[in-house]
């Protein structure tokens, strides 16, 4: 029953909105639980009366959704990092009205985002990624913060020259196929593989990807959307958006639609490895938590598309693993700034130092995340990467392995200053008043921490049944 | 492709092209923020202008139609949310110059 | 023909002169003036619902949408005008030659259709294809329509204590 993860959150916001909403606006936080929860627990669970059975729903709407393993693991993520966004919101967010604005905000990317994994036309693509790009301007914008507004018309600007860019793709691609549908393209861009005409519409809509996945050069908008958003919304951004958006769509497209092709994986692989390199030299320099994090990002977005440059299974693999993870840990890493952030009033790390004793959770848990980001055993993240070198070793990119080693020294090296910085060390007088964050982070951040550490010691046991399914969706 | 059809391809294309240039450099060197969202309507003009084009010379109007159609959906909430962002920015600092937002460092 | 390149002139020249000229309001009538352009250039190409509906959407309600806008911030003075002018002449007043030399060279390129060309449709009824074919459009416009409800909602209105 594909439909129900597209039409449920429709159902809940008509309910919020509708007549009776002097009942049900209480309930706006439950049904943004529950309805992200459900999500990661059927994934988990996969109970065979909701993905075998009958689409009910579907019978009456034509919506042609299909789900393969790839889609189950965005699905999962998607939930989890919901979960935690939904919480943070209602712990940050202080005005009721705001929050329930908030809400429904949450539930209607959460249609965005499942409608992408799940669809199967370059045009609904494009309307969805337009849903999960819209609800996120308003999102950044919604506490009218000078900065916030500003990060938000930066971004506004560069996913309009995204869309720009992959509409005008779309007008090639349908001279060429007569049709948007995946499997239609697919067939046309085999059929005229030497056009020049057709590569030079594919190079289009990878670029318009870039810009909205946050790689290089088109991440102008990153740091400025990350770092100036709300604590909530930073968390949803970081750890779900920008993936589905921009990554889950180059994975879809570069293996089934566009087809494997040694150039455009050419593309790929340089531009991930460009992407760590600066991604990781521009994070060592920051002094904003929240800033640095966004660097970080970009750094660890370019290994998911370094391997899946590389082409390979076992680099596939590696690729969907560490999205996961990094939808895991860098909501993690997010999540607890917006601990301290709540609690310390400020981002500058400088102006921070020794909270570690104050908010034990949120250092413990900053621990996990940051250990799991640098790839350090034995946590999900250090599984992950090693399977992207050992595949990067195996296809014969031996400067590519090289530099993604490399970094991610350069990675523990920004990220250890980092803690140092926040939780180890002295109090400072300005801080005493410092307590640990409420349960609403806390919480979270506890999930999240436990399924870092979870899936990295359970690694040698669910490899054979969790991980090399993941890329099995290579055609 | 018959000659006649192969001719208003080129005439629309380079038409749309053209347009498509001055959307771009108008986006990149404007300061005010809402002639920046007028050269993005510029650019979804071109866009448009393309996709009926596609359209017009496979044959499939209809569809290419249906998809304008939700383009301009699609735009006009851009749009709207675009001039809500303009607004609270004018009503913080009491103008819309684009230089405000260089000072947010990229 | 000699009716399609008129219009073709007029849509490249509405949309430059939306560009240079100085006051706002000069250029969302100029924008509201391309979109016209357009709508007849989608009539010419057999595309007449997509047309209608982007002349009432396009040339009224986002124009209607941008001189709300531009009436409620601020206003400029004669002088301010003038300096704007200059400033605005300075970056733009190479634009119309731009244009014309990227249309120069655009028409000595041979567009190479060196792809195949797909057989004519089964389906052409646009009503149909709307309505019928394609729900996940139509659900994701949905979505796209509340979250433009909601985001009027939470830009626009005025907070009531600040």
């Amino acid at each position: 029953m594909l439909s129900l993860f597209v039409l449920l959150p429709f159902l809940a916001i008509v309910m919020l909105n509708l007549p009776l909403k002097m009942v049900t606006r209480h309930l706006a936080l439950w049904f943004g639980i529950v309805l992200s929860a459900g999500q990661a627990f059927m994934v988990i669970f996969q109970p065979d009366v909701f993905w075998k059975g009958t689409d009910l729903l579907g019978r009456f709407f034509t919506l042609r959704l299909q789900v393969d393993n790839l889609s189950m693991v965005m699905l999962l993520s998607i939930g989890i990092v919901t979960f935690a966004a939904i919480l943070v919101g209602r712990q940050t967010i202080a005005d009721a009205r705001l929050r329930f604005n908030f809400m429904n905000l949450v539930l209607l990317s959460l249609i965005g985002m499942n409608g992408m994994v799940l669809l199967s036309d370059l045009f609904s693509l494009y309307i969805f990624i337009e849903v999960v790009a819209i609800s996120s301007f308003i999102l950044i914008a919604f506490q009218r913060g000078l900065n916030a507004l500003e990060g938000a018309f930066k971004y506004i600007i560069l996913s309009a020259v995204a869309t720009v860019l992959m509409l005008l793709s779309v007008s090639v691609l349908l001279m060429a196929a007569g049709d948007t549908s995946f499997s239609s393209v697919a067939a046309a861009v085999k059929n005229s593989s030497s056009s020049h005409f057709v590569r030079f519409a594919i190079g289009i809509f990878i670029c318009g990807l870039f810009i909205k996945g946050g790689l290089v050069p088109f991440h102008g908008w990153l740091p400025a959307a990350y770092s100036t958003a709300p604590a909530a919304v930073s968390v949803l951004l970081a750890g779900i958006v920008t993936k589905v958006s921009g990554i889950y769509a180059l994975i879809r497209l570069s293996t089934s639609v566009f087809g494997p092709d040694s150039s455009l994986n050419a593309v790929l692989m340089i531009a991930g490895a460009v992407s760590i390199v600066i991604g990781a030299l521009a994070a060592t320099g920051q002094s904003d938590f929240k800033r640095m994090l966004a660097y970080s990002s970009i750094s660890q977005v370019g290994y998911i598309i370094l391997a899946l440059g590389c082409g390979t299974k076992l680099a596939l693999v590696g690729a969907v693993f560490h999205l996961f993870n990094h939808s895991i840990f860098k909501s993690l890493l997010f999540v607890n700034s917006a601990a301290v952030e709540q609690q310390t009033g400020t981002s500058d790390m400088d102006k921070m130092g020794g909270l570690g004793s104050r908010m034990p959770y949120t250092n413990a848990t900053s621990l996990i995340a940051f250990l799991s980001t640098a790839g350090v055993p034995p946590l999900a993240g250090f599984w992950s990467k090693l399977i992207i070198v050992i595949a990067l070793w195996q296809g014969g990119h031996y400067i590519y392995a090289f530099i993604a080693i490399l970094t991610s020294i350069i990675t523990l090296g920004y990220l250890l200053s980092m803690q140092r910085r926040v939780f180890f060390g002295i109090l400072s007088d300005k801080l005493q008043a410092v307590r640990e964050a409420g349960f609403g982070i806390v919480f979270p951040a506890c999930v999240l921490a436990a399924i870092t550490v979870g899936v990295g010691l359970s690694f040698p046991f669910i490899f054979n049944s969790f991980i090399i399914p993941m890329g099995a969706f290579l055609k | 492709m018959t000659n006649d059809m192969a001719v208003v391809l080129w005439l629309f294309g380079v038409a749309a092209a053209l347009v498509l240039i001055v959307g771009f450099y108008c986006l990149i060197a404007t300061i005010n923020l809402i002639r920046a969202i007028i050269g993005l309507e510029i650019l979804i003009k071109a866009v448009t202008l393309f996709i009926i084009l596609a359209g017009y010379v496979t044959g499939r109007t209809g569809l290419a139609q249906a998809l304008v159609i939700t383009l301009i959906v699609i735009e006009v909430v851009v749009v709207v949310v675009a001039m809500g962002v303009v607004l609270c920015v004018f009503s913080h600092n009491k103008s819309v110059d684009v230089r405000m937002i260089r000072n947010v460092k990229g | 023909m000699v009716l399609n390149i008129i219009l073709l002139v007029l849509f490249v020249v509405g949309a430059v002169w939306t560009m240079m000229t100085t006051r706002l309001l000069h250029s969302a009538v100029g924008l509201a003036f391309t979109s016209a352009v357009l709508t007849v250039l989608m009539f010419q190409l057999d595309s007449p619902l997509a047309a209608v509906f982007e002349l009432s959407v396009c040339s009224g309600l986002v124009s209607a949408i941008f001189i709300s806008t531009i009436m409620l911030t601020k206003r400029v003075t004669a002088e301010e005008l003038i300096v704007r002018r200059k400033i605005r002449m300075a970056y733009f007043w190479f634009l119309p030659i731009v244009v014309v030399a990227a249309a120069i060279v655009l028409s000595l390129i041979h567009i190479p259709v060196d792809f195949k060309l797909p057989e004519p449709p089964a389906e052409n009824n646009v009503k149909n294809i709307m309505w019928n074919l394609r729900h996940l459009d139509l659900l994701g416009q949905i979505a796209i329509l509340l979250t433009g409800v909601f985001g009027v909602v939470t830009l626009f209105k005025e907070w009531k204590h600040d």
